[in-house]
């Protein structure tokens, strides 16, 4: 009769945890916890069947389940605390079986530790590729095909046309998809909207529209639907153009914000606290942020100095109108590099303030540099081993910078950290058109069927990363650190949240 | 919402009045399908649910009757009327409606027949932020014969566009011009590349921002667009004093709260254009746009087709191309044709036709319940509903409209026969305009 009790528990436990286990499959987040259940359960049968003692169910699968879910450290420490007693009070003789179970357990977490390898910069696998196309289906966001062939070092980025752009696709008006987005998506892919300060303020602008735009459905709550009402206009923003970081970053806030809604919140009151936290974030890591750069950086500038700059950095031409603002006797050398020939921007923007400024090409650094005292770069994003990720060609001019011993000053604001960890330039960057490569001069267009030549491929990369060791100084609104504390700043950033 | 469409079909075709006197202009059939199914079609295609028409009570009246259009159309359609007679024109036709218009608008003529991708239009609509988006087309001039009443000078429009041939700079029609044209030096020294056009054929559909309407309210004295409305924003993109400026005086008015928030979206916009590396054009100093706040924006179409079906050349172009936009059979089943006729394969048969024996149809349009005899040869004409042509009839490059006799024998060449007219047996026709004895009152 005891085995009986013991079969019928077993039965109904079993069902109830089929039923749990398929109503939260989608709430799991991770590929491992949805494993992970089963395997609990798997374990919490052998080790049932081991002993004829009636166990404490749930705890035991909640150990196991709790071990590797994302959640904060503290509940962790406390159902752990209690998973263990529970099994110290029940566990007897484990069984051979038992033991490949929990072995099976522990691999499987070991293994799923490992971050898996975002999507976009796995083009080549076909299964990835099938996976996006599937998520893409889902949220009602067409996929944008890629464009002509792609040099074999890189085929695993995707690479769109400017010709081609993702609205062709969707409906007009836009239903889907908030018009503010649509627009924003246009903006960023047809390069009218570039720069990672601007993106990141336009993203936010836009949110802001989205949110303004928004009204609860009945039955829902505002800080989960909102959230996920975001999910598809994130991934059709990715789609117009590979997101940057401080984007990211941006993005991880407003998530953050708003499932941090209390419940008890009206919908405008919780709309208006949206409004202002955005506001807020642009104004403190943005704004502000560049005005204390500028501080730090023009006690860095001295009179007579020859600054060397590249491109068009937001920052940096913020930082040396400033400094030309409070007296300070520079002359400026703005290095430019095809296609973008963004220096033109900035060279503008300066001479338009009354700065002296000189005009090169990347290809005339060399030249240059000795009759510069300081370089002045922009970035895109610092990573977490204290490589400067930027506009292709900035490496170059810290290479050189360093073989003249021209100190390199680096100034990012610290809202673009990211915690991604990139030793090369190859992995993950981003492939422009490559028709811009195409020029014509005198009538003449030498690559305009470059297609049709087996042989020849254009590549149009817009990243590269720069060394530790050819940046003496980054910047921060923190402060004036090394590179390599970028670490450090990330881990106390993360403590303050 | 982003876009609302409005359809603008209560033109009465003043250049067509022979076709015209009859059937309104929107009801006109073009490949057997009323002339206002195209534009509907396209804003279908496009995606849109909803589209705002307006039309007279005759045209609203046909709209709701007429099965075909019923299951073709499955966007809900907002009929306006307006009086036949008010003489409104298209501005006005906005000011009349303007209660309905909440968001930005897509204005359609109804006689526009284009295959164009409309995104191409809206797009520089939305990453411009544009108060005024175009469609214009590279006209191609038919050299077929087609019946003519007088001689139909067009005026030719001068649409000056710059290098990247995007931008509007500069829109004039010949009759506004006294000797010459007259280009602004601030426009030159902006932009100092213009391209002047006047090949182009305007296809009177515009994206026009909702700030536009309410400028139109304002001012009543602005009663076409086409005419007054475009060329006058082209122009004031240049100036000093420009609409956006009109816009800060009449926003006091409106409530205080919409306004802050509208600040400090507006003041986070203006952030990121200044953080944003990228200038429309380079070689002086100054930023992008010229910082002006009003820009118009054209798509010129290169290839594909673009009708407006206002003058009677353009209608018999239309009807000869229009087919092959839409994939249908070109024969409709009900029709009935004898086995020893010869149709060629680029004709349409409407429903319910009769073709006896004998007869040779060729690059022509047969509308629905027309009844053609023995030995008739019909070549490059459009022929309307409930016709009946008699044995041995030869027409020709002729359009004949709904109800007419052609009797026995009758020689017809690059003619227009009126509604409900009777030709009689063994007539010869050539380029003839035969119409009611009522309408030729018309000058």
């Amino acid at each position: 009769m005891f085995k009986m009790v013991n079969l019928s528990f077993n039965a109904v436990s079993f069902l109830s945890v089929c039923v749990l286990y398929s109503v939260l499959y989608h709430r799991f987040d991770s590929q491992e916890a949805r494993i992970q259940m089963p395997l609990a359960f798997l374990l919490w049968v052998t080790h049932n069947n081991a002993e004829m003692t009636t166990v404490d169910p749930p705890n035991i699968a909640m150990t196991s389940i709790m071990g590797n879910w994302p959640c904060n450290s503290a509940k962790k420490a406390n159902t752990g605390h209690i998973g263990t007693k529970s099994i110290q009070s029940l566990i007897m003789v484990p069984e051979v079986s038992e033991y490949i179970v929990m072995a099976f357990c522990f691999l499987f977490n070991l293994l799923s530790a490992v971050k898996r390898l975002p999507e976009h910069i796995q083009v080549d696998d076909p299964a990835v590729v099938r996976k996006l196309a599937k998520k893409l289906e889902r949220q009602q966001i067409p996929l944008r095909s890629d464009y002509g062939y792609k040099v074999s070092l890189f085929s695993h980025l995707h690479q769109y046309s400017r010709k081609a752009p993702l609205t062709q696709q969707i409906s007009i008006p836009a239903t889907v998809i908030h018009p503010s987005i649509v627009r924003l998506g246009l903006q960023y892919s047809q390069g009218i909207v570039a720069g990672s300060n601007a993106r990141s303020v336009a993203l936010l602008h836009a949110f802001k529209q989205v949110i303004q735009d928004y009204s609860t459905p009945p039955n829902e709550e505002l800080a989960r639907d909102l959230v996920n009402k975001l999910k598809p206009y994130i991934s059709f923003l990715n789609q117009c153009r590979p997101l940057s970081a401080s984007m990211g970053n941006a993005i991880k806030y407003i998530k953050k914000e708003i499932s941090n809604i209390p419940s008890q919140y009206k919908e405008e009151e919780a709309k208006k606290k949206l409004l202002s936290c955005v506001d807020s974030y642009v104004n403190e890591k943005i704004t502000l942020a560049a005005k204390g750069i500028s501080k730090y950086a023009i006690d860095k500038i001295s009179d007579g100095d020859v600054i060397l700059v590249y491109g068009c950095s937001s920052l940096v031409n913020h930082i040396l109108c400033e400094a030309f603002e409070k007296q300070r006797k520079f002359r400026v050398i703005v290095v430019d590099s095809r296609p973008r020939l963004e220096g033109r921007e900035a060279l503008r923007r300066l001479v338009n303030r009354g700065i002296r400024c000189t005009y090169v090409l990347i290809s005339a650094v060399s030249y240059v540099l000795p009759e510069v005292s300081k370089v002045f770069l922009g970035a895109h994003a610092l990573l977490a081993n204290g490589y400067v990720m930027s506009r292709v060609g900035t490496s170059q001019i810290a290479l050189v910078a360093k073989a003249y011993n021209v100190p390199v000053l680096v100034c990012c604001e610290t809202y673009k950290f990211c915690e991604r960890v990139q030793t090369d330039s190859f992995v993950s960057n981003e492939l422009d058109d490559p028709d811009d490569l195409i020029v014509t001069r005198k009538g003449k267009t030498h690559l305009a069927d470059w297609q049709s030549e087996t042989s020849l491929g254009l590549l149009n990369l817009v990243y590269d990363v720069t060394p530790p060791d050819f940046v003496d100084l980054v910047i921060t609104e923190l402060g004036m650190i090394p590179c390599t504390s970028v670490p450090v700043v990330l881990r106390v950033k993360n403590v303050d949240q | 919402m982003e876009l609302q469409a409005v359809l603008m079909a209560a033109g009465g075709g003043s250049r067509m009045m022979d076709l015209t006197y009859n059937t309104p202009k929107p009801l006109l059939p073009v490949g057997n399908r009323p002339l206002i199914w195209y534009p509907l079609n396209l804003l279908e295609r496009a995606g849109f649910e909803e589209v705002i028409v307006i039309t007279t009570k005759e045209v609203q009246k046909a709209l709701s009757t007429d099965q075909r259009l019923k299951l073709d159309v499955k966007m809900k359609l907002n009929v306006e009327c307006i009086q036949e007679d008010a003489d409104m024109g298209t501005a006005d036709a906005l000011r009349h409606i303007q209660q309905k218009l909440k968001t930005d608008i897509l204005v359609v003529s109804c006689d526009l027949i284009t295959d164009v991708a409309l995104h191409e239009v809206v797009d520089l609509f939305r990453a411009h932020n544009a108060t005024l988006s175009m469609l214009m087309s590279k006209c191609t001039s038919s050299r077929r014969r087609v019946p003519v009443k007088k001689a139909e000078r067009e005026q030719r429009d001068f649409v000056g566009v710059d290098s990247a041939g995007k931008r509007l700079l500069f829109m004039a029609n010949e009759a506004d011009l006294d000797e010459g044209l007259i280009i602004k030096k601030s426009v030159m020294r902006k932009h100092p590349r213009m391209h002047i056009r006047t090949g182009l054929l305007d296809a009177h559909l515009y994206c026009l921002k909702r700030s536009v309407v309410d400028f139109l309210v304002e001012n009543k004295s602005i009663s076409s667009l086409r005419g007054e409305l475009v060329p006058f924003l082209v122009r004031k993109q240049f100036s000093k004093t420009s609409i956006s400026r009109r816009e800060e005086d009449h926003s006091d008015q409106s409530q205080k709260r919409k306004d802050a928030t509208a600040a400090l979206d507006e003041a986070l916009l203006q952030l990121a254009s200044e953080r944003s590396c990228w200038n429309d054009h380079s070689g002086d100093m100054s930023e992008a746009y010229h910082g002006g706040r009003l820009r118009c924006y054209a798509h010129i179409m290169q290839e594909g087709t673009c009708y407006r079906v206002n003058t009677l050349t353009s209608y018999v172009e239309a009807n000869r191309v229009a087919p092959k936009l839409f994939e249908e059979a070109a024969v409709h089943p009900s029709a009935v044709i004898s086995e020893r006729s010869q149709v060629g394969g680029d004709s349409i048969i409407g429903a319910s036709c009769h073709i006896a024996d004998k007869t040779s149809i060729k690059r022509s349009t047969i509308g629905a319940s027309t009844i053609v005899k023995e030995k008739v040869k019909i070549t490059n004409s459009i022929i309307m509903n409930s016709v009946t042509i008699e044995e041995g009839c030869n027409i020709q490059g002729s359009v004949i409209c709904n109800n007419a006799v052609i009797g026995r024998g009758a020689d017809i060449k690059y003619c227009l026969v009126g509604s409900g007219q009777r030709i009689e047996a063994e007539a010869e026709r050539t380029n003839d305009v035969i119409v009611g004895s009522d309408q030729l009152m018309e000058i």
